[in-house]
């Protein structure tokens, strides 16, 4: 039967072709919109790194202003990072079974060749479980260890575009690249990775591209690596040359650590509230104790990855598609009641109440897959269009094929729920009604 | 024309009705709160800069290498970029307003116990950074090349302060509650102090969306590093096309340095304010697409109510109804769904706004944005209703005498 209402139902839409586009471009419009707004809001909001993100975790401690909060709008906030000499001593725990202090910084890259002019890079110090911590996929050789830590050895990972630059995608492992004055060795090169969002460091830009080289941590203090980034400060202090930064109350390291169970995580919290009470035995940490530990997708949260801008619109959007779905009610009750004589023909010929739901709840549904359609269609063109109006958000305003499901199951569902009324409406028409009529 | 057969006709088709009233309603509410939000964000990116933002580049220059002397660079480059055909005036900046770039800090108008704090953008310049940011005197005087301070690396530990500052007059308001603070001394966190010689009428600093971005403290100051800015102001019309040239200049002059992120001020604050922008821009498109979308809703429904009364129509003419009682009936009925809708919407656009406020701290709602928003759903009503109403007018009489 269904076959036979699906062909019903587009003799019907292709009887009514105005009408019908009109309710098509109706349900299309609202679906356009909303998803558009939708699609973004989903990027920014998916979990960039599923697996694994309920084991990955953002630590804070409050090293802040005795007298006032790191945020005056969110005073329940530990600052989002660390002091220098915090994230050493927090290297010292052994409880994680990952765990990476890290910066990002600036460089100019040189190399020996003429043939590749120096250009800015951005990079990332960092210890050495950042790669496999984070998944991050290597095309050739891989990170540091231990020991290269501890023997400050001048070494970095490429990325795969850095490498491309600079040696023309070729296996560079062993080659030599200069950062600022500095000769360093290349142990490693990344293959393709840029997750949707840089959850890793999302106060520096949540869709900012991964960096472009990362050098080992360690380096920082013997070598005075320049310090990038957000770098925040509260405290008066008169700060004299690289080490005052480093021994400074300022704020610009980061800590993750992984913790694969409730009870490593419990463990870890204990170790952190230790080394808090340790320090304010010692002078520091003014602050009532608030050490948190925000797993990925918390962090996101924390950090208002999503702005409260795009949540606004979208729920206008979705108002937006209930007008359109309104509007739709209207004109599928219009179009429906003006068949009645049909209907009640067919009713009379011995078509249950029930094939005549069902012929034109299909009917219904068909107008919900073209809206859909015309919806998609929009909302890659909304998409195409909010990257050309805001600045670095192509990496976020994809559309992808899970999204297209969405669109169309949107479509179709409210459509259909839509239809209910008018459908149930239709088939309240006595046989004898309309014939008498005639 | 009496409103009550209309309101019993209506009543004997609700569905219809309800339907335009509800589009009419969350219309309405969409409508009031979404130009509510342009309205602001509008007036947020429109606000002046008080700096001639159309025709200044700025661009980062990095040094590396051994022989690198970054004073003498700094130097050489400003007299180079101030000889260039094109170049009105230049400056060394530590950061550029506009840019999302740059440092705050707290500002104290007193060294004592309990001084007046402010926090504020700071920026460490050249001199010559008046005539090349285009910002105007209210009071005192702007540096003068004896006054700026060329710091090498040993001189900078311990602070920061020169001997003199030019700060806005917004700081100078926020800080010591009058403008006229030419004389006067500022202190940082450390207590050292520098003299205030100059106010300047009006700045932005470096991040639109911070609450004291015209708090700004301008300090003569060019300190020994690997890299710096510069602010160039060129002939008006000219920044698009003086982007390659000062790049490509610089770049020549001296090869032990790479010169990146150059730009136009312009494309600074497009960039800067992009978010905002969208938003208002989605908006508009948004209410657009409302206003088209609810039109088209009332032609439906009315076109359909024709439709259905068209016999009824017939016969009421035939009895002696003129074209106008016709026209005038359905314009009637529409301006009372359209009514009904609306102060339905009143209560939703209210409701729609203090959710807002309160789940994302959007600003409350001017109300007469809720009158002007009912005045146009009345003309949209009025101007949607009339095909359709002008279409009843036209059925003959003697449709009364058919049987269809």
């Amino acid at each position: 039967m269904f076959g036979y209402y699906l062909r019903l139902g587009m003799m019907s839409i292709r009887r009514n072709s105005g009408l019908s586009a009109l309710m098509m471009l109706a349900v299309g419009l609202g679906i356009g919109v909303s998803m558009t707004l939708f699609s973004l809001h989903y990027t920014l909001s998916a979990d960039p790194i599923p697996h694994k993100s309920n084991e990955l975790f953002a630590v804070r401690i409050d090293n802040w202003d005795p007298d006032s909060p790191y945020s005056d709008n969110r005073p329940t906030e530990p600052p989002w990072q660390h002091t220098y000499k915090d994230a050493k001593a927090l290297l010292a725990s052994d409880v994680p079974t990952r765990q990476i202090a890290m910066h990002k910084s600036y460089f100019t890259l040189n190399t020996d060749s003429d043939d590749v002019k120096p250009f800015m890079v951005v990079s990332r110090q960092t210890t050495k479980d950042f790669f496999a911590m984070f998944d991050v996929p290597f095309l050739y050789g891989n990170g540091w260890d231990e020991s290269a830590e501890d023997s400050f050895e001048q070494v970095v990972v490429l990325s795969k575009s850095t490498n491309e630059q600079v040696f023309g995608g070729e296996d560079s492992v062993g080659e030599n690249i200069r950062l600022g004055a500095y000769d360093f060795k290349v142990i490693g090169v990344l293959d393709s990775w840029a997750p949707n969002i840089k959850y890793y460091d999302v106060n520096n830009g949540p869709i900012d591209e991964p960096e472009d080289v990362y050098l080992p941590f360690a380096l920082t203090a013997p070598l005075e690596l320049p310090i990038g980034g957000n770098n925040n400060c509260w405290k008066n202090e008169e700060i004299v040359g690289f080490q005052g930064q480093l021994d400074s109350e300022c704020v610009w390291t980061q800590f993750w650590v992984e913790l694969n169970s409730a009870s490593q995580k419990a463990a870890y919290m204990d170790w952190l509230n230790g080394y808090v009470t340790e320090q304010k035995a010692l002078g520091r940490f003014d602050r009532p104790m608030n050490n948190r530990l925000d797993n990925v997708v918390e962090w996101m949260e924390a950090n208002e990855v999503v702005p409260s801008d795009l949540t606004i619109m979208v729920g206008i959007a979705f108002l937006f598609l209930a007008v359109c779905l309104f509007n739709a009610v209207g004109l599928l009750l219009a179009r429906f009641l003006a068949k009645s004589p049909v209907i009640a023909l067919r009713r009379a010929v011995g078509a249950s109440k029930r094939d005549i739901f069902s012929q034109h709840l299909v009917e219904v549904g068909l107008i919900g897959i073209g809206g859909g359609l015309i919806g998609i269609v929009l909302a890659v063109i909304g998409l195409a269009g909010l990257t050309k109006l805001i600045s670095d958000v192509e990496q976020v305003a994809r559309f992808s094929w899970s999204l297209g499901g969405i669109a169309i199951g949107l479509s179709l569902g409210a459509t259909l729920l839509a239809g209910l009324y008018p459908t149930w409406k239709v088939c309240r028409v006595q046989p004898s009604s309309q014939l008498k009529t005639q | 024309m009496t409103i009550r057969p209309i309101f019993s006709a209506l009543l004997r088709n609700r569905t219809g009705a309800i339907l335009v009233v509800g589009q009419i309603a969350l219309t309405l509410a969409i409508v009031v709160n979404a130009v509510f939000i342009i309205q602001q964000r509008l007036e947020h990116i429109g606000r002046a800069t008080g700096m001639d933002v159309n025709n200044i580049v700025s661009t980062r220059v990095q040094g590396f290498g051994n022989e690198y002397d970054h004073l003498a660079t700094v130097r050489e480059d400003l007299a180079m970029l101030n000889a260039l055909p094109g170049v009105v005036a230049s400056a060394a900046m530590e950061s550029v307003p506009l840019s999302g770039s740059g440092s705050a800090n707290g500002f104290r108008d007193s060294d004592g116990e309990e001084p007046n704090s402010e926090v504020a953008n700071y920026y460490r310049v050249s001199e010559g950074v008046m005539e090349t940011l285009g910002v105007t005197l209210y009071a005192g005087r702007m540096f003068s090349p004896e006054e700026v301070n060329w710091r090498s690396t040993e001189e900078q530990n311990g602070g920061f302060m020169p001997s003199v500052a030019v700060i806005s007059k917004d700081m100078a308001e926020a800080l010591y509650e009058t403008p006229d603070v030419v004389g006067r001394m500022i202190y940082n966190n450390l207590g050292q102090g520098a003299q205030i010689i100059g106010v300047i009428d009006r700045m932005m600093g470096s991040w639109v969306n911070w609450p004291n971005v015209m708090q700004v403290v301008l300090l003569p100051e060019v300190p020994e590093r690997s890299w710096t800015r510069y602010a160039i102001r060129v002939e008006p019309g000219k920044a698009d096309e003086m982007v390659p040239v000062i790049e490509e200049a610089l770049e020549n002059r001296d090869v032990q340095r790479v010169v990146n992120a150059t730009r136009t001020m312009q494309n600074m604050a497009e960039h800067a304010y992009s978010r905002d922008n969208a938003v208002a821009v989605i908006l508009m498109i948004v209410v657009v697409l409302l206003f088209i979308v609810a039109g088209l809703g009332i032609v439906g429904l009315a076109s359909f109510t024709v439709n259905q009364r068209t016999k009824q129509i017939g016969t009421r003419r035939a009895i002696g109804a003129r074209k106008r009682d016709i026209i005038s009936y359905f314009m009637t009925e529409n301006w009372l769904l359209t009514s009904i809708g609306v102060a339905i919407g009143s209560i939703l656009a209210v409701a729609l706004n203090i959710w807002l406020s309160d789940a994302f701290g959007l600003e409350r709602l001017n109300y007469w944005y809720v009158p002007a928003g009912i005045a146009a759903l009345w003309l949209l009503g009025l101007l949607a209703a009339a095909g359709p109403a002008r279409r009843a007018s036209n059925i003959s009489p003697a449709v009364a005498t058919r049987t269809v």
